[in-house]
């Protein structure tokens, strides 16, 4: 989309407008089968029954904590994961090394791991029944079935996002610059923060949000570990559920929305974000 | 594999930022995922194979792989539509449509299964039209297929569309001054262009999709045979309390996930080098 | 004053509060891990049992709910969910906990009537005046009648629904096994949706409008009739069904290392008296005392699972354990 107007315009005259209309065409309604009308469902669904049972739905206090969760749960998880993801790009885009590829595919696995096994590997360490779940008792930790645990899963999930996003920017902006700072007596921190920051700056923010997104979104892997207290360990997406299942349709897809809304403005910082990730690789 | 260049590298931090990198990878994945691995060595070699390979999770297999093979498939062919459309064509609205092709990533699968649950089901706003035709989408394995296309729908139009960017339009005005078709041009300079950046889409949205399970299970008919996902059994053998079977499963799951990234990286790698 | 000064003066002020209020009344929060039909029922029994119990002892008693399919629940708590009560859908899983050693063997015996307080009975949820007239567990198995019901080997509901319809076909003149699994696996094949949970299916029949018949709860029946409209649904009892006994139980290892042994098994005697009762009835559970009134319709015989199938443990191996007669039914033809 960088692309000046002039050679668009000539670009899209490679096809006959006929043929042109018709991609369009097709292309818009599959977006619309698969992305818009499902968000447009979640929207009426949610505003079914009018506005003051949609906020009644929103300020019920279960609703309420379940959102304090995912909060927390994205304000331990985000941090984390996004000091990984810088150290890990700067390790893997900045020196070679053998086995990089291997390290790089198994930052990706959580990527492709089924969200029931992410769930269950921690139940298999920290439950009863798992390797270190006893002592955690005896000595009164609780991990699995509590927020320790739903904040495991969810790092577990989100754990590609950040280091994916920056990687791939690191590399493509080299060495150069980090090289002349230190020749010209920068320390190595001095560096990192005056050049190398600034330069990934707009590719951390878009790791951030997706990573903020998915974790506030996940569904499966916190099924598992979470246990379902109501009020307690219940995180926004989990809330959905039961409602849903207490054929409380209106009040559930009023909770959904508020995620909906979330991907919404995801959606927006990202294009934002984009676009100067965009104008930084031209500016290099 | 390159060797250690270190000694032409002035750069700091090598060796703290790579520890700290195995080290969290170790603590949050690798030792997690380990614990999958020796609780199924519980398991005879003999028990192991007879668990993953029973008539019910091989027909998950075929139901899961083949589903998500569908819909990568779907997405391969409408992400290069969607992609090419969104970069070389103006129209009204192309912004917004650029930016919803994230959704998917956005939504929680929850919301999103539900919701296809609704469009979809014989009642719903879609679905009472494909009814009188005799085509049932929600809780058949159409829906799986469609919630499978949901999920990895962005993948491939955002790995084609910045090639679809960078392809210059003088290569294409250089097969057309040679007297080639615009079909042909499509054929033998864009598509072999395009194909290695539509591989790795593929390959992504069906590595999501073999183990998507929130949004699949509100619109799967979970019937066995027929529409039962292998994330499914996984959560039945746990329920009928059969752990090592469940992790077995879990297992192979997990091989057949690496084994994906393995096989994308390598495409990605390929895919650089068809670029340079 | 110092920072660690600060600290210290702050900590003991808080121990202060805290011990001073213990002093007067203590506030006890119990985890009641339950299976998924139960939510209102307890909503409305841990506020009486609070009131009750303030009453009674001046402390204040919150109690916390957890609620899923009853082996998922099962499951959580083998894995350390810590449930000082558990109130599931059927015997076996709580076997499954006693197994691992929360609770003492026997457990089932501590209160009245197998430690089920209420009972309940799988009723046929129809559409509205009953197009398709099933009125009898002979009528799911005609043609061009569709079904639905959860998945017995994820759904401690579905799990009664296929034992009453076993039971029912065992039971009729010349009825035996394999008349039984004849019968079982004609019904099967009316059913377009296996969904994991009771409350999934409940979903499909009802929001999807999926199905003519939906196998339920008969409590869960009146709960979806009263919450999404009586003038859409009917409910049909069948006049031979089975005798389902959700059980109760104070989870030994839990409760003595909360401490709060006493007040768990207090709340499940609750359950047993009139109020209790009163309350269970409400929510359309059978209650066990005969004296409280009930608006549910009579059936002519219960199957028991003791009776009928030998007890869970013997039901749960025949039928729905890896290659059991579910399975079998669901297997390829070679």
């Amino acid at each position: 989309m960088s692309a000046s107007p002039r050679t668009s315009k000539d670009r899209s005259q490679t096809e006959p407008t006929v043929v042109r209309w018709l991609l369009i065409a097709i292309a818009v309604t599959f977006l619309m089968l698969f992305l818009i009308l499902p968000l447009a469902a979640v929207f009426s669904q949610a505003f079914d029954k009018g506005f003051t049972v949609y906020l009644d739905a929103l300020r019920e206090a279960d609703t309420l904590s379940s959102i304090k969760l995912t909060v927390l749960t994205a304000a331990f998880c985000v941090p984390l994961n996004l000091f990984f993801g810088v150290t890990a790009a700067w390790a893997i885009a900045k020196f070679s090394f053998p086995g990089k590829n291997l390290l790089i595919t198994l930052i990706d696995l959580p990527f492709s791991v089924s969200p029931v096994i992410s769930g269950l590997i921690y139940v298999l360490i920290f439950g009863l029944q798992g390797w270190i779940g006893p002592w955690l008792q005896d000595h009164d930790i609780r991990i699995v079935f509590a927020v320790p645990g739903i904040i495991l899963a969810t790092i577990f999930v989100t754990f590609p996002f950040v280091a994916r996003e920056l990687i791939p920017l690191m590399e493509a902006q080299g060495r150069e610059e980090e090289e002349a700072a230190l020749v010209l007596g920068a320390s190595g921190l001095q560096t990192f923060w005056r050049v190398t920051l600034p330069n990934v700056k707009w590719g951390i923010i878009y790791g951030v949000i997706l990573c903020n997104a998915r974790a506030m979104g996940e569904f499966g892997a916190v099924s598992v570990v979470s246990g379902h207290i109501r009020g307690m360990t219940n995180t926004v997406p989990l809330h959905v559920e039961i409602l849903y299942n207490e054929y409380n349709y209106t009040a559930a897809f009023a909770v959904a929305s508020l995620l909906a809304f979330l991907a919404l403005i995801t959606l927006v910082i990202k294009t934002i974000a984009e676009w100067k990730v965009q104008q930084q690789l031209q500016k290099n | 594999m390159k060797l250690f260049k270190r000694q032409n590298n002035v750069l700091p931090g090598f060796g703290p930022t790579l520890g700290f990198t195995i080290f969290y990878l170790s603590l949050i994945v690798l030792i997690p995922l380990s614990a999958l691995v020796f609780r199924t060595a519980g398991l005879t070699w003999g028990e192991f194979v007879s668990t993953v390979t029973a008539p019910r999770v091989m027909a998950s297999y075929k139901v899961t792989f083949g589903a998500a093979l569908v819909a990568a498939s779907i997405n391969a062919v409408f992400g290069v539509l969607v992609a090419w459309v969104l970069v070389r064509y103006k129209f009204p609205g192309r912004k917004i449509a650029d930016a919803l092709v994230d959704l998917p990533f956005a939504l929680p699968t929850a919301v999103a299964g539900i919701t296809l649950a609704t469009i979809y089901s014989p009642n719903g706003w879609v679905g009472r039209f494909l009814e009188p035709l005799g085509i049932k989408v929600a809780f058949t394995p159409l829906g799986i297929t469609l919630a499978m296309t949901f999920i990895g729908l962005p993948f491939v139009v955002r790995t084609v569309q910045p090639v679809v960017e960078e392809i210059e339009v003088e290569l294409e005005e250089a097969a057309l001054c040679l007297g080639a078709s615009r079909w042909q041009t499509i054929q033998r300079v864009i598509f072999p262009m395009l194909l290695p950046s539509i591989l790795t889409g593929f390959a992504l949205a069906f590595a999501r999709a073999v183990g998507e399970y929130g949004s699949i299970i509100f619109i799967a008919g979970n019937m066995p045979m027929v529409s039962e996902i292998t994330p499914l059994l996984i959560i039945t053998k746990l329920e009928q309390f059969d752990y090592q079977g469940a992790t077995a499963i879990a297992c192979v799951m997990l091989l057949a996930s690496f084994l994906m990234l393995l096989v994308i990286n390598l495409l990605q790698k390929w895919s650089r080098r068809y670029a340079e | 004053m110092d920072i660690k000064k600060m600290t210290v003066t702050l900590a003991t002020l808080a121990l202060a509060l805290s011990t001073s209020v213990t002093a007067f009344a203590a506030t006890i929060t119990l985890l009641n891990v339950s299976y998924d039909p139960t939510r209102e029922l307890y909503a409305d029994f841990n506020k009486s049992f609070a009131a009750y119990w303030k009453g009674k002892s001046g402390d204040t008693v919150t109690v916390k709910q957890s609620h899923g399919g009853s082996s998922k629940q099962a499951r959580a708590v083998i894995d350390g969910l810590e449930a000082d009560v558990v109130t599931l859908a059927l015997a076996y899983d709580i076997d499954a906990i006693a197994e691992k050693g929360f609770i003492k063997q026997g457990w089932q015996k501590e209160l009245p009537h197998n430690s089920s307080p209420y009972t309940s009975t799988i009723v046929f949820l129809v559409r509205k005046g009953n197009p398709k007239k099933i009125k009898n567990w002979d009528d799911l198995i005609k043609p061009g009648i569709a079904v639905i019901t959860p998945n017995p080997k994820t759904s401690g509901g579905a799990r009664w629904n296929y034992l009453a319809a076993w039971a029912y076909a065992a039971h009729q003149p010349g009825g035996n096994d394999a008349k039984a699994k004849e019968f079982v696996t004609k019904l099967l094949k009316n059913v377009p949706v296996l969904d994991s949970g009771a409350r999934g299916s409940t979903n499909t029949f009802v929001q999807r409008g999926l199905g003519d018949v939906l196998l339920a709860w008969e409590n869960e029946a009146f709960l979806a009739v009263n919450e999404l409209g009586p003038d859409k649904f009917d409910i049909v009892t069948p006049p031979e069904s089975i005798l389902a006994e959700p059980p109760v139980t104070v989870i030994d290892k839990v409760v003595d290392r909360h401490g709060t042994r006493k007040v768990a098994a207090e709340y499940l005697k609750y359950l047993y008296t009139d109020e209790g009762q009163k309350i269970a009835a409400k929510h359309y559970y059978r209650p066990i005392n005969t004296k409280i009134p009930t608006k549910l319709a009579k059936i002519k015989k219960l199957y028991t699972i003791d009776g009928a199938f030998g007890g869970w443990q013997k039901a749960q191996k025949t039928h729905f354990s890896d290659g059991g007669t579910f399975d079998q039914i669901y297997a390829p033809k070679k």
